[in-house]
């Protein structure tokens, strides 16, 4: 970013900590880009004359005599068709060795869309990973993230969802991203032939951690721009929000903040809201979806992070490797949609919820008699063939490699309640009983 | 007026410089390019005034000019608000214009053109106090009242009033003499500071009158009542969202007001979409009609996330001064604390636990202390019932908000994680749970003249059987299920039969969803009569095999319309299946 004419050039930098640099300047507005020495900083602190600058890619080698420019706009994206198919920096600059976009400049980080304008959302998002579709339909307009362990699949569960969803476009926004991870996204976008519909913003684990928080931003503006202006239902990927958070927490604690939680800054709820509540289905018909990843350690819920995610996102789903059948499965306790009631039973055929709720109550019975097993009790007849039931509801429901449409995997259920209990047993309203139980 | 200068600026704390005096809390107006952004003072040093900034201040500059208002934040209270949509502000979001929200964009929250009937109550000559009824009008066939302003200082004499006739919000419909002499010309606007609490009544009393909500774990077990308060806290996911719509839509309340405070957009969209389609059960008009919904989502303004609750009760307060029935509702009151820490934490105040304000509990308790069940002036009763939704950090109950909260309501509903995993909804943990309201003797008095003079003593046996079969259910996971007698099972069977038929409610079925008080009734004491019966058995799994039939048989009866042919026919098939096993010896005694 050159410097133009007339602009006012600062050389006195005051005090530089590790993220930002104080010094005095006038006429600066709150959230205004600055460069030092080419380096791209932003207001985050105004007292009188003295202005600081969180600088995001750190402050090493900024000496105190640096070139300070301030840009007099927030940090902006140019927003056109000549997005889609492009691979960007979380600047939005390109990586891909193409040309800059064309395009009208808008700001990220934008205003929020008035509530009694939104409409509800409607649309089935199908999946094909039953663990999803049966137990916690995703609708468009929704937002939900993976709580996964950093060992788990979740970026290729995310990827598998991207490409058997029918949406216009993809946008990947990738924080704190191994460099491997992102190559592995762009190859399973370009194999499926689907890079026309691919946007990437993508901050890796090699660039300096503070620009990640432009990422989630770039991201939804871009989202909006083709949901807004071209009606598009348009899904957003972002992984890893913990890695996000983390840079939030570094920023807050080089400002001297009180910290709250785990460490996180008081206002992570605020912060991380603003990013999720993007998500949204416009009267006008487009949409933005967003599928997020939140890391956790050791399964742990209630750090700040995926806790405070809980209560902004509409539900969850939960990755758990099932050592019974020895394959990855989405956790139908700990998994949660809120808004498949929007879809269950109304896109879906009418017995999805009760068929959905029995099996999850079976398998919860199923649950306890394996504690009960494990103690060395013996077990009953209903015990063991909940046991059963469950290894074959794991395997040709939950695991995350299933491919079925939503018919198929009610037929599926019925077929396994069918196979080892009593209609007495599975508490179904008896209309459903009648028509679908399998003799 | 006083005006200022921005000198500094953190986020959307603001401090100006100011020339002239400025109190606590009042309001100004910071203006940015054509731009007016709102601001509370929040801190006073001397000529340095600490505001919060109700919106985004991006592109604010030092310098930039700011002009008092001389008011603290207040809402215009009349006719017309039912079924409208505010942000925290009483902004009418409705009005707005374009798909997003506009910074410093303000809307008028009442219509000046709509005309009202009015009626007068009173006549030339009478005297008359501040919040007396001086006439009615007819909103949404709601009984509304136009009163004498709420500020007006000792006994007025009424000079004249209005005819009976149409007439807009601001015409003047009445003429006020006061002790002083002076002419008072009253219209149908009132104007109240929302961080004050009204107090136009002759007294508060203690609540005594069943609140009916048609959901059983709460009227059932743990009754809230009119006037009262209850707080709902509970982990991500555990439906407290679901279990709060269920009580809006059901409650026999005249107004229901929702402050939507700091949540999800989407689950205000619900409301939205689908109140103006939903019959009240209890007047048959269309729910939107009593409604009013403030909506201050988790990507609004925090500041004004805050302001929310206040705006919210205050509306409140207006309608009881009416002598209506207010069912007030806030989802979720942690968020709303989650905006005085960040406010906290801007302007480096010591932080409380978890760096909350040390003073949360009295801004809480405060706030809990508004709702309540009133004689007004005029000796009419009006009420507010409050419930608030706590979102606990990680789930855990202790932490400042939920804590705090516990001192001052009087219901608790606990919503447990263990009973979501399993999908017992309402998720509401029936041996945690309480209600205070059983153990007032007005309301003990009220329920046996409503409902019947045992009724008390059936929950509470209710909840003696889910206490021992929690203690039995602990004792098989250790000792096995051989490893305890029958009777122990029965017992056990007998908790589940409770928890599955009259805890547990399919908020998404349609006739499930509401239960009348009069069904509520009958299936406890369909319920209980199985509990109280003796059964013979060989061995556990015939007990297991017995109750999970029945259990099955009573759900079916809970999915029909009460008093159908499905609904006798279920109840037969109950009564004579559990006739199969009952020992007739001891139990007819």
């Amino acid at each position: 970013m050159a410097t133009t004419a007339f602009q006012k050039i600062y050389t006195k930098i005051s005090q530089i900590t590790k993220a930002t640099c104080s010094l005095k300047a006038t006429g600066v507005g709150y959230d205004e880009l600055a460069t030092i020495d080419g380096k791209l900083a932003q207001v985050v602190k105004i007292d009188g004359d003295n202005v600081t600058l969180q600088v995001f890619e750190g402050t090493g080698g900024i000496p105190t005599n640096a070139e300070v420019v301030f840009l007099g706009k927030a940090p902006t994206l140019k927003v056109s068709d000549q997005l889609a198919g492009r691979f960007f920096d979380a600047y939005g600059n390109p990586i891909d060795g193409g040309p800059q976009i064309e395009g009208r400049e808008v700001e990220i980080g934008g205003p929020s869309v008035n509530p009694v304008r939104r409409k509800q959302p409607s649309e089935l998002i199908a999946t094909g990973i039953a663990g999803i579709d049966l137990n916690n339909t995703l609708v468009s307009g929704q937002k939900i993230p993976f709580f996964a362990d950093p060992d788990q699949p979740f970026n290729q569960v995310m990827a598998n969802v991207a490409l058997r969803a029918k949406t216009d476009k993809i946008i990947l926004g990738g924080m704190g991203m191994t460099n491997d991870d992102y190559l592995y996204f762009k190859n399973v976008f370009s194999n499926a032939g689907a890079l026309d519909r691919i946007i990437s913003f993508v901050n890796t684990t090699e660039n300096p951690p503070v620009e990640r928080l432009l990422v989630p931003d770039m991201a939804l503006t871009a989202a909006e721009y083709f949901a807004v202006e071209k009606n598009e239902m348009v899904l957003v990927l972002l992984t890893d929000m913990t890695s996000y958070a983390d840079a939030l927490a570094i920023v807050s604690n080089r400002m001297d903040q009180i910290p709250s939680k785990d460490s996180m800054p008081g206002s992570l709820y605020s912060d991380l809201a603003k990013i999720y509540e993007k998500a949204v289905q416009f009267p006008t018909g487009g949409s933005i979806t967003i599928i997020a990843v939140t890391t956790l350690s050791g399964g742990d819920i209630t750090h700040a992070v995926p806790d405070n995610t809980g209560y902004i996102t509409e539900g969850q789903l939960f990755l758990r490797r099932d050592s019974d059948i020895g394959k990855v499965i989405v956790d139908p306790f700990r998994s949660l949609s809120r808004l498949k009631q929007l879809v269950a039973g109304k896109k879906t055929r009418k017995d999805h919820s009760q068929v959905m709720n029995a099996a999850v109550r079976l398998y919860a019975d199923a649950a306890n008699a394996k504690t009960k097993m494990e103690n060395g009790f013996d077990l009953t007849d209903y015990d063991e063939r909940t046991l059963n039931f469950a290894r074959d509801y794991s395997d040709k429901l939950l695991a995350i490699d299933v491919n079925l449409n939503t018919t198929e995997m009610l037929d599926t259920t019925w077929g396994l309640f069918s196979k080892y209990f009593k209609p007495e047993e599975v508490n179904i309203k008896k209309e459903f009983v009648e028509t679908y139980w399998k003799d | 007026m006083t005006k200022g200068k921005v000198s500094g600026i953190i986020a959307n704390m603001v401090t100006l410089t100011v020339d002239g005096p400025v109190s606590q809390n009042e309001i100004c107006y910071i203006l940015l390019g054509g731009q007016r952004l709102m601001a509370e003072v929040i801190k006073v040093v001397g000529a340095k005034v600490y505001v919060q900034v109700f919106e985004s201040t991006r592109g604010l500059k030092v310098g930039a000019e700011a002009e008092f208002t001389g008011h603290m934040l207040e809402v215009q209270l009349a006719p017309g608000m039912l079924s409208k949509n505010y942000d925290g502000l009483q902004n009418d979001l409705d009005k707005m214009e374009g798909v997003f929200l506009k910074r410093g964009q303000y809307t008028e929250p009442l219509d000046a053109d709509r005309e009202w009937h009015f009626e007068p109550l009173v006549k030339a000559g009478d005297k008359v106090k501040a919040s007396d009824w001086l006439g009615k009008v007819e909103e949404n066939f709601q009984p509304l009242k136009i009163m004498v302003p709420f500020q007006q200082q000792g006994t007025c004499t009424v000079k004249s009033i209005a005819a009976e006739g149409d007439y807009t919000i601001r015409d003047v419909i009445a003429v006020l003499i006061d002790e002083q002499g002076n002419e008072v010309k009253v219209d149908m606007v009132q104007h109240w500071p929302v961080k004050i609490a009204m107090t136009n009544y002759k007294e508060k009393v203690r609540p005594f009158k069943l609140l009916e909500t048609g959901v059983r774990t709460i009227d059932t077990i743990n009754p809230i009542v009119e006037g009262g308060t209850g707080f709902i806290p509970g982990p991500f996911g555990t439906g407290k969202t679901v279990l709060q719509h269920a009580i809006s839509k059901q409650a026999a309340a005249d107004i229901v007001i929702m402050a939507a405070c700091g949540e999800r957009a989407n689950e205000v969209v619900e409301i939205f979409t689908e109140y103006p389609e939903l019959a009240d059960p209890h007047t048959g008009r269309k729910l939107m009609e009593r409604t009013i919904i403030i909506a201050n989502t988790s990507n609004m303004p925090v500041a004004a996330r805050e302001a929310s609750v206040y705006t919210a009760m205050t509306m409140a307060e207006y309608y009881r001064a009416m002598g209506l029935r207010v069912l007030l509702m806030a989802d979720s009151t942690s968020r709303w604390a989650q905006a005085l820490r960040e406010m906290s934490n801007r302007m480096e105040e010591l932080p409380g636990p978890d760096a909350f304000p040390m003073d949360i509990s009295a801004i809480i308790s405060n706030f809990y202390g508004r709702a309540g069940y009133v004689t007004l002036g005029n000796g009419e009763k009006g009420s507010i019932t409050f419930i608030g939704t706590v979102s606990p950090a990680g789930g855990n109950l202790k932490e400042p908000v939920t804590e705090n909260t516990k001192k001052v309501a009087r219901c608790f509903y606990a919503l447990e994680q263990e009973r979501a995993d399993k999908k017992r909804y309402p998720a509401v943990n029936p041996i945690d749970s309480y209600s205070k309201y059983l153990e007032y003797p007005e309301f003990q008095e009220y329920i046996a003249q409503h409902i019947n003079a045992d009724w008390l003593d059936k929950v509470n046996e209710v909840k003696t059987r889910m206490l021992r079969g929690k203690e039995i259910a602990e004792q098989i996971n250790i000792l096995g299920d051989d490893g305890v007698p029958v009777e122990y099972h029965v017992t056990f069977w007998k908790s589940e039969l409770l928890d599955y038929v009259v805890l547990q409610q399919d908020a998404f079925d349609e006739v499930d969803a509401l239960c009348p008080m009069e069904r509520q009734e009958e299936i406890l004491n369909m319920v209980m009569d199985i509990c109280r019966a003796e059964f013979s058995f060989e061995n556990f799994l015939e007990v297991m095999d017995f109750f999970k039939k029945v259990i099955n048989i009573c759900k079916q009866v809970n999915y029909c319309v009460y008093k159908s042919e499905d609904y006798y026919k279920y109840r037969h098939e109950l009564d004579a299946f559990v006739a199969t096993r009952k020992q007739t010896s001891g139990n007819d005694k």
